[in-house]
């Protein structure tokens, strides 16, 4: 009896296309994606983005700079990419900052003048010694702390010659002749290090972390109430607009089977006019669904939304129109609803994962994050993430408007074109 | 050309050498037809017989393999034809989550009626379909009778010259099936021309000017009711007889006989009444024993059992 049923379940599921992909292969890809992103596939490691500004020129901040670009999980960019060839000038410390702000990297480091004469901090902070400037986007909040601490380590293996011979001149300072001042003041010091030992490692940003001083300044969001809600928003609400998208599409296969479809495409009505209808009614939808979801955002988690309303106007209509005809396309491919339903699960999983849905797209390798670009996730996130976390002007988000509208026009003509099968028998 | 200036000078239908293949089967194999102004043109067939696809050929659903089409001289998926013509198809093609009204407010639309007009029209179907006490109900809560009368009026919802009819009254009780001959022969007193595929001999009978009767995608034959029986019976009758016996004697019996056995019911077409006595003295002579026997005038069913060899609904 029981072998019947399970020999029953299995014909079933051996004839079921759909439940088989979901069943098998929907897992391996998860698996796959998953592996690449955390797994430690070494050749394509994610190397966190530093830009460097040296504006001491010393042979210290030199060698510091190089130590750093020796570092392998660090790419060190010391001016922007050559344009059709021709090498661009160094960053500047007010162009690494705008550079950090336009999402070139998460960590701009400004080596300030004066900083190689004196390159190592000992005692209290005091208000002369000069300190490397780390400019963050508090959106990555992993890559500023790493980078500090990478600092730490660069200076002790980079300038250990530098570090030797100031250590020998603070114990000069400091314990040569043992004066009564002298006395004083290493028991100062102690006091100090004894007192930093007992309240815990400073904060990165008190300027006095470690043996070079660094004081951290947030470039990018540091006025959001909220940091990672905007973002969070746009890529949750992107990967279920496209569920949504698919779902409502799916009603022209409802209609198709009941043969609803035929009775409309017999009236004055053209294909080419029923699907832009559809386009139109699932774009107004996603649309809606954006709104409620930015809307929640601000009501609950105060997400700034109403200073951003014509950037999220701009991108809440491409977002919609391309997934609408995402939807759309799906549905066209697809012969019945339970078609539909496994494809489209399968399809904007994996879309999502690479797309920066499901975790941020800066936290995977390079490779992975190429990849994503070829996702309406990876592109509406961006775009979102300039209005609402970078207060970019409108104007800025051309290059995501024209891809997802770009999108948007291709997948509907081969959605048009696959629809012919509906039109006549 | 409008609609109207083109049924005045056009036939509402003409079907020339219509050929209809899917794959190795010939759905439509030179099927030949017209409707003239005003009549009702049944299909009668059997399940499968081509009916279903020349309909949707000629709502410009179907595209022929040969053969044309022309619908008050317009050319069948023409904006004109379109205009003119209303399918009403075997499936019901309605939106379920849609209210009465809603359904034929958008079926209105489809065809280009708005404002006071669709208004006007969506009154009108409503009471033909007698549906207006339930017009703001769910279609999905709708018994399948009011779905079927719904659908009807989906279809002629913009007030066609021509209307398709495909077995309208599938799946609905006999009741239901009176209710939708009413409405047809209402729409045949409008003047409206009417195609109507059945496979019950009953409903072309009671409904239909003329009957092509459609067998393996071709029109075996055509004409009214009282002409294809007189073609294919002239004045003879159908005696029908059941005996007790070795049922394979028996049909042997009857074939040598001339006649055929469907259903246990041995079947003889005769001149004349007289005829019955000599039948009865030679079963007895072969040794049958007559268990009842029954005199009848020949029907649709008949005619298309001598054509084809086989029952209507086979």
């Amino acid at each position: 009896m029981i072998s019947a049923i399970v020999r029953t379940a299995m014909i079933s599921l051996r004839r079921d296309r759909g439940a088989l992909l979901l069943s098998f292969i929907l897992p391996v890809v998860f698996f796959s994606i998953f592996a690449v992103i955390f797994g430690g596939q070494h050749d394509t490691t994610p190397k966190v983005k530093v830009l460097v500004v040296d504006e001491d020129h010393s042979r210290i901040s030199q060698r510091l700079v190089e130590g750093l670009e020796r570092e392998g999980s660090l790419d060190v960019k010391t001016g922007p990419e050559p344009v059709k060839g021709a090498e661009q000038p160094e960053y500047t410390a007010p162009a690494a900052e705008a550079a950090v702000k336009a999402g070139t990297a998460p960590v701009a480091l400004i080596i300030p003048h004066g900083f190689g004469a004196n390159p190592i901090i000992f005692g209290p902070a005091g208000a002369n010694r000069p300190t490397i400037q780390l400019l963050e986007d508090s959106s990555d909040v992993i890559a500023p702390q790493m980078i500090v601490g990478l600092l730490q380590k660069v200076a002790m293996t980079s300038i250990p010659d530098w570090m030797a011979e100031q250590g020998s001149r603070y114990l000069d300072q400091f314990a040569g002749g043992l004066t009564r001042e002298q006395h004083d003041r290493l028991d100062e010091s102690f006091r100090y290090l004894r007192e930093r030992q007992e309240s815990g490692a400073a904060a990165p940003d008190s300027g006095n972390d470690g043996i070079i001083a660094v004081t951290a300044r947030a470039v990018v969001g540091e006025n959001k109430n909220n940091p990672m809600v905007s973002f969070y928003a746009a890529a949750i609400g992107v990967m279920f607009l496209l569920f949504t998208a698919s779902g409502a599409a799916g009603a022209l296969l409802d209609e198709v089977e009941s043969g609803t479809l035929d009775r409309v495409l017999s009236s004055r009505v053209t294909m080419t006019t029923l699907l832009l209808g559809k386009l139109t009614y699932n774009s107004l939808l996603a649309f809606s669904q954006l709104v409620v979801m930015f809307l929640w955002g601000w009501a609950v988690f105060k997400l700034d939304f109403w200073s951003h309303i014509p950037g999220f106007v701009v991108m809440g209509v491409c977002t919609a129109f391309a997934v609408a005809t995402f939807g759309l396309l799906l549905a066209s491919v697809c012969r019945t609803r339970a078609q539909l339903g496994s494809l489209s699960t399968l399809v904007i999983l994996v879309m999502s994962s690479i797309g920066g849905s499901m975790f941020p797209r800066f936290l995977m390798p390079q490779a992975m994050q190429k990849a994503g670009l070829l996702t309406i996730n990876a592109w509406a996130i961006d775009g979102f993430t300039k209005v609402f976390w970078r207060d970019e002007p409108v104007l800025h988000l051309w290059p995501q408007v024209l891809v997802l509208m770009g999108i948007t026009i291709v997948l509907f003509a081969i959605a048009r074109r696959l629809a012919r099968r509906w039109e006549y028998t | 050309m409008s609609a109207t200036a083109i049924a005045k000078s056009s036939a509402p239908l003409r079907v020339d050498a219509l050929v209809k293949r899917f794959g190795e089967l010939t759905a439509l194999d030179g099927i030949t037809l017209e409707v003239h102004g005003g009549e009702c043109l049944g299909l009668l067939g059997p399940n499968g017989a081509g009916k279903s696809t020349l309909i949707r050929s000629i709502a410009g659903r179907v595209i022929p393999d040969a053969g044309t089409i022309s619908v008050f001289g317009a050319q069948a998926d023409s904006m004109s034809a379109r205009t003119a013509l209303g399918w009403v198809p075997q499936e019901l093609a309605l939106y379920p989550r849609l209210t009465c009204r809603e359904n034929l407010q958008s079926f209105g639309r489809y065809h280009g009626l708005g404002g006071v007009p669709l208004d006007q029209a969506i009154a009108r179907c409503l009471g033909w379909a007698t549906l207006t006490d339930r017009a703001g109900e769910l279609v999905k809560n709708f018994s399948g009778g009011m779905k079927r009368r719904l659908n009807m009026a989906a279809g002629l919802i913009h007030q066609p010259k021509l209307a398709l009819m495909d077995e309208p009254t599938v799946g609905v009780d006999p009741q239901s099936r009176n209710h939708i001959f009413e409405m047809i022969e209402t729409l045949r007193g409008e003047g409206m021309s009417i195609i109507y595929t059945t496979h019950y001999m009953e409903e072309a009978e009671r409904l239909c000017d003329r009957i092509a009767i459609v067998d393996h995608g071709k029109i075996i034959a055509l004409g009214t009711r009282a002409d294809l029986i007189r073609n294919a019976f002239g004045s003879r009758s159908q005696v029908l007889a059941r005996f007790a016996g070795e049922q394979d004697r028996i049909a042997d019996w009857v074939a040598q006989r001339g006649g055929q056995v469907i259903d246990g019911s041995a079947q003889f077409t005769i001149e004349h009444p007289t005829e019955i006595g000599g039948l009865l003295e030679a079963s007895e002579k072969a040794g049958f024993d007559l268990l009842d026997v029954s005199l009848r005038k020949p029907n649709l069913e008949s005619v298309f059992l001598r054509l084809t060899g086989r029952e209507l609904r086979d």
